[in-house]
């Protein structure tokens, strides 16, 4: 996935290969992946002669912002998919926290 | 009839005793045992209600809810021949709607849970990053502050890079401690029936105070847990750093307006912590969860 966020234009399964360098991966292997990340929805695939080029459906920015919202409880539901350190506050409470901080470290 | 009317004032009971218990202070000293009387006091109401409702309209059969809805379901015939025989139709159906909503909306909460957490598991997965200085806990490339756990068979505790950056390494002990915790106790599961709960019923004043009051004890049961293993103060200055950098600068719907006192809440316990509730007292309280919890499963049972 990092390899097809770091290309610009989209790449087919070959190409994938010969950039994952580090890992000896047969070319199945990378294929099955592709194809299985597409399926879920995180690749766009488009076709190119006898091959699938792939391109991811969404920046890695936009995945980590929807993260980032499901973490800070901002999507608006109650589902408790995830429990939370602490809930955001507003700006006034944020500086009753802060000057309670103070207090508490001198 | 009777039965009727014990389901019918024992849901009322319930109800009061919810509302009651949302605005008391003695949870705080006891969270677990305070989330336990939660439990008992949100199913027996729940069965308290229907169950009169079913009692009231089965009470010709004069075989109690259980096996008047076995008669019922398998001559198939409701008798309709007095006015007042109509008012017990009513009672039937709006007893069977409100069991169908109640199991419905609680199903279709955890469908859309395990769902949101099966998409979240998958983007950390393409996204997160092992952290050397945290080992085991999920790292994702955000400089705003977040800490979370994601449960499941196989919970995982995350951080954003903000919050490597906010926090002490005492501090960041601290916080997983807690986030474990919640992870090892399955806090997510008591939660959630309580949010099915306020899905099906928004409107409800006393369901929305006790979805946040349960949420907030179950906070408190992990600091409790996480305070065994650091120090308190510790987590104390984690919480107020954390909230403090958490801050939205426009309220959103989704944020309750006491979560800043939530916080501070959490953190007077740390530092000041009120003697815990003698244990008479916390068993007494459970021994009347317990007979709460049982007691309308056998009205259910009761014939007449």
């Amino acid at each position: 996935m990092d390899i097809l966020w770091a290309q610009s234009a989209p790449l087919t399964a070959r190409e994938v290969g010969r950039l994952i360098q580090d890992r000896d991966l047969a070319p199945t292997t990378v294929m099955t992946v592709l194809d299985r990340l597409s399926r879920k929805g995180f690749l766009n695939r488009t076709r190119d002669g006898r091959a699938w080029r792939y391109e991811p459906a969404e920046s890695r920015d936009a995945y980590v912002t929807e993260l980032m919202l499901e973490a800070l409880d901002l999507t608006g539901d109650r589902s408790a998919a995830l429990t939370r350190f602490a809930q955001a506050v507003s700006g006034s409470e944020a500086e009753i926290l802060r000057r309670a901080l103070l207090e508490l470290e001198e | 009839m009777i039965a009727a009317a014990v389901l019918a004032v024992l849901a009322l009971a319930c109800a009061v005793g919810a509302w009651r218990l949302t605005s008391a202070r003695w949870p705080w000293r006891a969270p677990r045992t305070a989330i336990l009387l939660w439990q008992s006091l949100g199913v027996t109401w729940g069965l308290a209600t229907t169950g009169a409702l079913f009692a009231y309209a089965l009470a010709p059969y004069g075989a109690g809810v259980v096996h008047g809805l076995s008669i019922l379901l398998t001559s198939a015939e409701f008798d309709v021949r007095e006015p007042h025989d109509v008012i017990r139709l009513c009672a039937l159906l709006s007893g069977f709607t409100l069991l169908t909503v109640l199991v419905v909306v609680l199903f279709a909460a955890g469908a859309q849970t395990l769902r949101a957490r099966r998409r979240h598991r998958m983007l950390l997965k393409l996204i997160a990053r092992d952290e050397p200085a945290v080992p085991g806990v999920r790292v994702v490339d955000h400089p705003g502050a977040a800490a979370y756990c994601l449960p499941g068979l196989k919970s995982e505790v995350v951080i954003s890079a903000g919050t490597l950056d906010l926090l002490s390494q005492d501090e960041l002990d601290a916080m997983l401690a807690h986030e474990i915790a919640h992870a090892r106790e399955r806090h997510d599961l008591v939660l959630l029936p309580f949010g099915a709960l306020l899905r099906a019923l928004p409107w409800s004043a006393v369901v929305r105070d006790a979805q946040a009051a349960v949420a907030l004890l179950i906070e408190m049961a992990a600091d409790d847990r996480a305070r065994r293993f650091c120090s308190p103060k510790r987590l104390a200055t984690a919480l107020l750093r954390f909230g403090a950098a958490t801050a939205v600068p426009t309220p959103h719907g989704a944020l309750g307006a006491t979560s800043g006192q939530n916080v501070m809440a959490r953190v007077n316990r740390l530092i000041k912590p009120d003697i815990d509730l003698p244990a008479h007292v916390r068993y007494g309280i459970l021994a009347a969860s317990a007979a709460l919890a049982v007691s309308a499963p056998l009205l259910w049972l009761l014939p007449a």
